[in-house]
């Protein structure tokens, strides 16, 4: 237990030093884009993870956020930061309508649903003038105060995505403890066996997506403040749900941690390659994606956290209880 | 009815039957092993890329095109099913998922990788002009993509329904075990299977590379085509997706034509939602 809280305290303060630490602006800005990855993929592993409904439409919930963001100040001239609780709003309406008959679909039909109202979210708006159409909405060029968000450096970004993402995993951490968690842990293992018991699935599910929903379109309109632009590719892109579902289960889908691991490992990957490789390197990155996916599919289906964890047990001392009741809820 | 529909609604047919081709794929290895393909749409990219390529090197078109594409995606499904698809049959959904998906990621990313993003396309000449059939003009390599679509998904039905090969894996799919027990090999069915399926996207991709735009992610479009068409039709039944690949390209030629090309893809996805949501019970197959 000891050892465990020395850990955790060095890791906490690498991760408060790291923009000290690493101050180039590409090492800043990769930090700020490791969080904020981190959140998206923390917020689809609440749906994804832990209920086991694995959304391939996440984007749509990302795209209201940093359309919101965007819209707030091409349209009504405020400060992006309007957008966030706009965004949510958005998002969980959306969630809450489509989440009543797409949650009913079980497996692979929840997840091509998922598809089809991204895809037609995509098509809606690049046909949209009002949201910028295939060009998309920009942001202020020049910040006019504090609030526009609107930064040269990536230094406020990082701690800005940190406090965001802390509050992602401690709303996370809260409903796996609460009532709701343990309902979600069942209908995950066996949704029928949960309904026999009396787990309201259906409502535990629709909260647990309309959740998954607000937070990722906080995601959504950080990441449209930071580039200070959203276009249906960047906003509503399907790859954008991919990256999220990716780096979640790449870290471990369903542990707490996971998506921030799996986030600290395929995004620096991906800027080195872009970086090193160029315009080429775009198609590249994605072929590494695919084929990471591919073996850890095969191989490795509860993610590297998992994986890391059941190592750590195995050799015999701390460890303790919450670590294996942790890998536990992985497999 | 004016003129200009029912020629709409003939290109929309000839279409479907291409739809319909590489859809009773996705619904054999859907309906046998409850998997379901997230890179079948690449496959059929992979199909027109293979004609692309058999053209620009040897100057030939699809009477050479389409065959040899479907035996190199036959191959490739071989090589799949028994590299990922065996190992991850059996595990969890998010691996099933991400397996097939990861699989399309790696598929059209070395394609746009190698290919670029360009949009390619064979001369439209390759197969010859233009018939006049009752006034109605139907380019000839539509007519024979249509044509030998058609004629080859309902091959595919007969095979599945006719012959021992067909019974065999029929009885896979209802219980490798007992079929096991009966001397059938549930590994070779289940290879074979695959080898069908993904040929038969070959062959249609290599079908309408004479006349779609060929792109790396084209086939994001023609998966999602192919899930409509199988969720439509009934999970594992070939005529299913025959007759559903006909009305998808009917409704999509028609939408196209009334309210405008951008919004085709969009009606296709709504019908595909509302059929999910309004009469999931009929598709849900086993439950």
């Amino acid at each position: 237990m000891m050892r465990r809280l020395i850990w955790l305290s060095v890791v906490v303060a690498l991760v408060i030093a790291y923009p000290l630490l690493f101050s180039t602006p590409f090492q800043q800005r990769l930090g700020a884009l490791v969080l904020l990855y981190a959140i998206a993929a923390s917020a689809w592993n609440i749906v994804g993870g832990y209920a086991g409904q694995v959304s391939v439409g996440h984007v749509v919930f990302f795209g209201c956020g940093a359309y919101a963001a965007m819209g707030s100040y091409t349209h009504f001239g405020l400060s992006p930061l309007v957008g966030i609780p706009a965004g949510i709003v958005v998002a969980v309406a959306i969630a809450a309508i489509i989440g009543g008959p797409t949650l009913r679909l079980s497996g692979h039909y929840f997840s091509m649903a998922t598809i089809a109202v991204a895809e037609t979210a995509r098509l809606i708006v690049t046909n949209t003038t009002w949201l910028g159409a295939a060009v998309g909405l920009s942001g202020p060029t020049v910040p006019r105060n504090v609030f526009d968000l609107s930064f040269v450096s990536a230094m406020p970004y990082y701690y800005l995505f940190l406090a965001v993402l802390v509050i992602t995993l401690a709303i996370t951490w809260w409903m796996t403890n609460s009532r709701m968690g343990f309902y979600l842990r069942a209908i995950k293992d066996s949704e029928r066996a949960a309904r026999s018991l009396g787990a309201p699935a259906a409502r535990t599910k629709l909260y647990a997506y309309m959740l998954s929903a607000g937070l990722t379109s906080v995601a959504g309109a950080l990441y449209a403040m930071m580039f200070g632009f959203v276009d249906p590719e960047s906003g509503l892109g399907i790859l954008i749900s991919v990256k999220i579902l990716i780096m979640a289960a790449l870290g471990g889908a369903g542990l707490l941690f996971g998506p921030l691991v799996g986030a600290a490992i395929l995004v620096p990957l991906e800027e080195l390659s872009n970086s090193l490789l160029g315009g080429k390197g775009a198609g590249l990155t994605f072929v590494v994606y695919g084929a990471i996916i591919v073996l850890i599919s095969r191989f490795q289906p509860g993610g590297l956290l998992a994986l890391a964890l059941r190592l750590w047990e195995r050799r015999g001392k701390a460890g303790g209880a919450a670590t294996s009741a942790e890998a536990g809820h992985a497999s | 009815m004016s003129f200009f529909l029912v020629q709409v609604i003939v290109g929309g047919l000839l279409l479907g039957a291409v739809y319909a081709l590489f859809s009773s794929g996705l619904t054999l290895v859907w309906g046998m092993m409850n998997i379901v393909n997230f890179a079948h749409g690449d496959f059929v990219m992979l199909g027109m890329y293979v004609a692309f390529v058999v053209f620009s090197v040897f100057g030939v078109g699809p009477a050479a095109g389409a065959p040899l594409a479907a035996l190199v995606l036959a191959t490739l499904g071989v090589i799949v099913y028994f590299a990922l698809i065996r190992h991850i049959m059996k595990g969890p959904m998010l691996a099933q998922i991400l397996g097939t998906f990861g699989l399309a990621l790696l598929l059209r990313y070395s394609v746009f990788w190698w290919f670029g993003a360009n949009f390619l396309s064979l001369p439209n000449n390759l197969v010859g002009g233009t018939y006049d059939i009752f006034g109605l003009r139907i380019e000839a390599s539509r007519l024979l993509a249509g044509i030998v679509a058609l004629l080859v998904t309902l091959g595919l039905h007969l095979l599945l329904t006719r012959t021992s090969l067909g019974s065999k894996m029929l009885a896979v799919a209802e219980d490798s075990t007992a079929a096991q027990l009966m001397g059938i090999r549930p590994d070779t069915m289940q290879a074979i299977a695959w080898a069908i399926a993904a040929g038969a996207t070959g062959l249609a991709g290599a079908l309408i590379a004479t006349f779609f735009y060929i792109v790396p992610t084209v086939g994001e479009t023609l998966g999602i085509v192919a899930f409509v068409t199988v969720s439509l039709g009934g999970f594992g039944s070939v005529p299913g997706a025959l007759v559903a690949g006909l009305m998808i390209g009917v409704i999509e030629s028609v939408s196209g034509y009334l309210i405008g090309a951008v919004y085709k893809d969009i009606v296709v996805y709504v019908v595909f939602l509302l059929f999910l949501w309004f009469r999931p019970q009929g598709l849900m197959g086993k439950a």
